[in-house]
């Protein structure tokens, strides 16, 4: 029986992603110099897994490179090597070049050969370079049949035993053909007997039988093991009290440091190769063989992150979210049927019940929905988590002194919210690493400690979410920033700013203050865009800033996108939502109060400004029969690419929530609309792109 | 009875062959024409019913109607195949298609004059549609096929609902 491995293929690139940012963080919090073995712990189990699932997989590329990953993570784990910072930042280059990896996997191209390299030969150099002693690391856990362990023992031939001259422990452990079919492991044996101290396995391969009768559940080896550490022997049986009686087991202490000639060894295992030919070729493609056995396992592996993100547009969901979900479907359903039974034989005198059971009903429909909407909540640390490295590589290439603090990471907000808004605000965060926060010297001459502090903090306040970038770095300087508008020509040099105006200046296309263009940021490209991209969420954002204090961007976001706010405007017979986050105000109006511009634009002089102004009927050739065009209307007056603009209606009906669909799903998109509703009657209206309609009308 | 056993089994596996090789269509009427479409891509048959128009798209793109919570788009196929408009009545249909290009489908309606019935059509005995020549019809067109003397016109229906390219014809 085969299984199609591909089908899991999915998961597995979701979990190594899932890995890689695990240690990606891990090894962040490494920094710090003291090490703290359970970061090191989890960055190691997430290496291994990569390598482990890999190898299921058949990605022997990734697998052979994670392997030494996991080698130098395994001397650090164990002590046997001081976690430096050269040392960290190979393996955070390593996880890059591992995403790299995968991703070319995942995508089917080929992988950038080149750049692995690169990678493997700075993490073999940090690996042999500075200290002079390897020892290979326990087996891996994961390889439980036969097979590997020869491999196994063909890397072990390469390890040098150190000089020990502490006391320790020689172990000969000669497991029962059985001793599998148990479900013990012995490698996890080893794993614990690590623990105690350091571990040497020479395993006994001599038995092992012909390949085509190799029995994958027979445990065919046996191993001498020596253990370096002041551990008592009761430590010792205690691992081994699962398999006693499954094994002969011999504990003698270790009377002199012994060392094992790696010759010998390999004088065996060669040996063994001339006798059973079809060994070599496990030895030489140890892959080949786990594979099939190893495919249960991942299976189980798999069960239990079943839950994992299929795909991008897969969504991870609490199971006590679908809990309270099913809960109100019941309640739903049983008061569907209370309604009916009511229904069923209607008298007069059952009003009231059925209205009782109507009120029911309403308030059963909106906690559904409200549950619904729940499962498309997910907490911002999806996009917070990622800037840990960012700032950490940034900042070292600034050579600057900065920590990050994160608040609200738990902060709930739409997945769609949570996709896009991750470019915006690593815009931001750059923004304020490179101009924001000053270098360590100029802090302290400023009198603030050397290392700049920025906060991403992120809370709910109203219906929306605000994410705000707080940085204690020099802020922004009003004359300079003035200066430069001047400069560029972006404002007239008469007009007076507000200091909240001036701020906004950084947001028009192709500004930027930066005295030096850096490869991080300041080629004008970019505030404008992150605007942009912020309002296309229906959010906005501001400034606030002390020169010298440092600068507060606060986006404000909807938590949903799939609920808008709405004005909705006749036009015609037609009826049209304005989203509100765009209105700034709406204004009665008679044809008479505009102004034609060369007889053909048409403005509105509003409070000494002059508005441009776009019928709605003719932009959207609106004809209606019944109604003649009337010469009173309103003007809606909306901000659209960052200008303001007055969009002439015929009425306005009233706000509401809508529910936003989308047009695109079995139609196309149209100009000057973003999406369409259902309205309470049934029929649909379409929701208007503000930004979009005031392009449309230059054209 | 044994010599009409080996007649019966000719017969059956006759019957098996054109099963193989029958496909249902549903056929409506536009004008004087006949049209039909494969009916494993029909979801539904509605009475025509009022639609929220787009603004500044072709004329035969009548707009969109919500369909259980779904905005379909519906279509005149009368206007799109350079038919004269007629008004609506309750009696003008739109069928409801489902068309996938590539991995994703979408739902679309037509307005035709009625629907008349689903035929039965054997894959061999669909013709090829001659070449007219002209622009429009006959892109749409995957074959012929007479049923009882009437010629039914075979529609795809990927191509009829495949919009991406009427919206760049219009510009």
């Amino acid at each position: 029986m085969s299984i199609d491995m591909s089908q899991f293929h999915q998961v597995f690139f979701e979990e190594c992603f899932e890995g890689l940012e695990a240690m990606e963080s891990g090894l962040l919090t490494l920094d710090v110099g003291d090490v703290d073995s359970e970061v090191i712990n989890t960055i190691f189990r997430a290496a291994h897994s990569i390598k482990g699932g890999s190898g299921t997989f058949g990605f022997t590329v990734v697998a052979e490179y994670t392997h030494i990953m996991e080698t130098l993570l395994d001397e650090m784990r164990d002590g046997r090597r001081q976690v430096t910072q050269p040392a960290v930042n190979v393996l955070l280059g390593s996880v890059d070049c591992l995403r790299e990896m995968l991703t070319s996997i995942q995508n089917e191209q080929d992988i950038n050969e080149v750049s692995v390299a690169q990678h493997k030969t700075a993490l073999e150099a940090v690996l042999n370079g500075v200290v002079s002693e390897v020892v290979v690391p326990v087996p891996a856990p994961k390889i439980s049949n036969e097979a590997p362990k020869v491999q196994t023992a063909a890397a072990e031939v390469v390890a040098q035993e150190e000089d020990a001259s502490e006391q320790g422990w020689k172990i000969s452990f000669c497991p029962y053909l059985d001793l599998l079919k148990t479900g013990n492991d012995p490698v996890r044996l080893f794993r614990e007997l690590n623990e105690l101290g350091e571990l040497t396995a020479i395993v006994n391969a001599q038995d092992v039988p012909k390949f085509y009768e190799l029995d994958p559940e027979e445990c065919n080896l046996s191993w001498d093991l020596k253990l370096v550490g002041n551990v008592s022997s009761d430590e010792i049986k205690e691992i081994f009290s699962w398999v006693e009686g499954d094994c002969e087991l011999e504990i003698q202490p270790l009377a002199k440091p012994k060392v094992i000639k790696p010759a010998p060894v390999v004088d065996a295992v060669q040996v063994d190769v001339e006798i059973d030919e079809p060994i070599q070729v496990t030895v030489a493609e140890p892959e080949n063989i786990p594979k099939p056995a190893l495919d249960t396992k991942k299976d189980t592996e798999a069960e239990s992150s079943k839950t994992a993100v299929k795909a991008s547009s897969s969504i991870r969901v609490d199971t006590e979210k679908i809990d309270a979900l099913i809960n109100m479907v019941g309640e739903v359903v049983i008061t569907q049927s209370m309604l009916g039974l009511v229904g069923e034989n209607f008298t007069m005198d059952k009003v009231g019940q059925l209205k009782r059971g109507l009120a029911q009903l309403e308030r059963h429909t909106r906690d559904l929905q409200q549950s619904v909407m729940n499962i498309r909540m997910m907490p911002i640390s999806f996009v917070f988590s990622r800037f840990p490295r960012l700032v950490h590589d940034i900042s070292s290439k600034l050579n600057k002194k900065i920590t990050l603090k994160l608040v609200g990471e738990n902060t709930e907000v739409d997945k769609a919210v949570v996709e896009l808004i991750n470019d915006p605000l690593v815009h931001l965060i750059r923004n304020s690493l490179d101009h924001g926060i000053e270098m360590p010297d100029d802090r302290i001459a400023a009198g603030k400690p050397e290392t700049g502090t920025i906060e991403l903090k992120a809370y709910h306040r109203g219906g929306h979410i605000v994410i705000e970038i707080i940085d204690d770095g020099r802020g922004l300087n009003k004359d300079k920033l003035l200066a430069k508008a001047l400069e560029k020509g972006l404002i007239d040099e008469n007009i007076q700013l507000t200091e909240k105006q001036i701020y906004e200046l950084i947001f028009m296309p192709g500004f930027s203050t930066a005295e030096q263009l850096t490869d991080i940021s300041g080629r004008g490209v970019g505030m404008d865009v992150v605007r942009r991209n912020i309002q296309s969420l229906g959010g906005n954002i501001e400034i606030i800033s002390e020169l010298g204090k440092g600068t507060t961007i606060a986006i404000h976001l909807p938590l949903t996108l799939a609920i808008l706010d709405g004005q909705s405007v006749a036009v015609g017979d037609e009826i049209y939502i304005v989203p509100l986050v765009s209105i700034v105000e709406s204004i009665n109006i008679t044809e008479k109060m505009l102004n034609k511009v060369a007889g053909k634009g048409e403005t509105f002089r509003l409070r000494g400004e002059y508005l441009p102004i776009i019928r709605m009927r003719g932009i959207f050739n609106v004809q209606s029969i019944n109604k003649p065009k009337s010469t009173e209307g309103v003007i809606v007056v909306v901000e659209g690419q960052g200008a303001l603009c007055g969009f002439l209606v015929d009425e306005l009906l009233g706000q509401q929530q809508v529910v936003i669909k989308s047009l695109e799903a079995n139609y196309r998109r149209v100009e000057g609309v973003s999406g369409a509703t259902i309205l309470g009657d049934g029929s649909v209206a379409l929701i208007l792109d503000v930004p979009g309609l005031v392009r449309l009308s230059v054209r | 009875m044994a010599e009409e056993s080996p007649n019966k089994e000719s017969e059956q596996s006759s019957y098996n062959k054109s099963l193989g090789n029958a496909v249902q269509y549903l056929s409506f009427a536009l004008g004087n024409e006949e049209y039909g479409v494969d009916i494993l891509r029909v979801q539904e048959i509605r009475s025509w019913e009022p639609v929220s128009r787009i603004p500044n798209v072709p004329s035969y793109e009548k707009g969109v109607v919500n369909l259980r919570g779904a905005i379909v788009p519906i279509i005149d196929l009368r206007e799109r195949f350079n038919f004269s408009r007629v008004e609506y009545t309750p009696l003008t249909v739109v069928v409801v298609l489902q068309a996938g290009d590539g991995n994703k489908t979408r739902i679309m309606g037509v307005v035709v004059d009625s629907v008349s019935d689903v035929i039965n059509v054997d894959k061999t005995e669909i013709q090829n549609a001659p070449d007219f020549g002209t622009k429009v019809s006959n892109e749409f067109i995957n074959g012929l096929v007479s049923v009882n003397e009437r010629m039914v016109m075979l529609l795809d229906v990927d191509k009829l609902l495949k919009l991406e390219d009427l919206g760049s014809d219009e510009n």
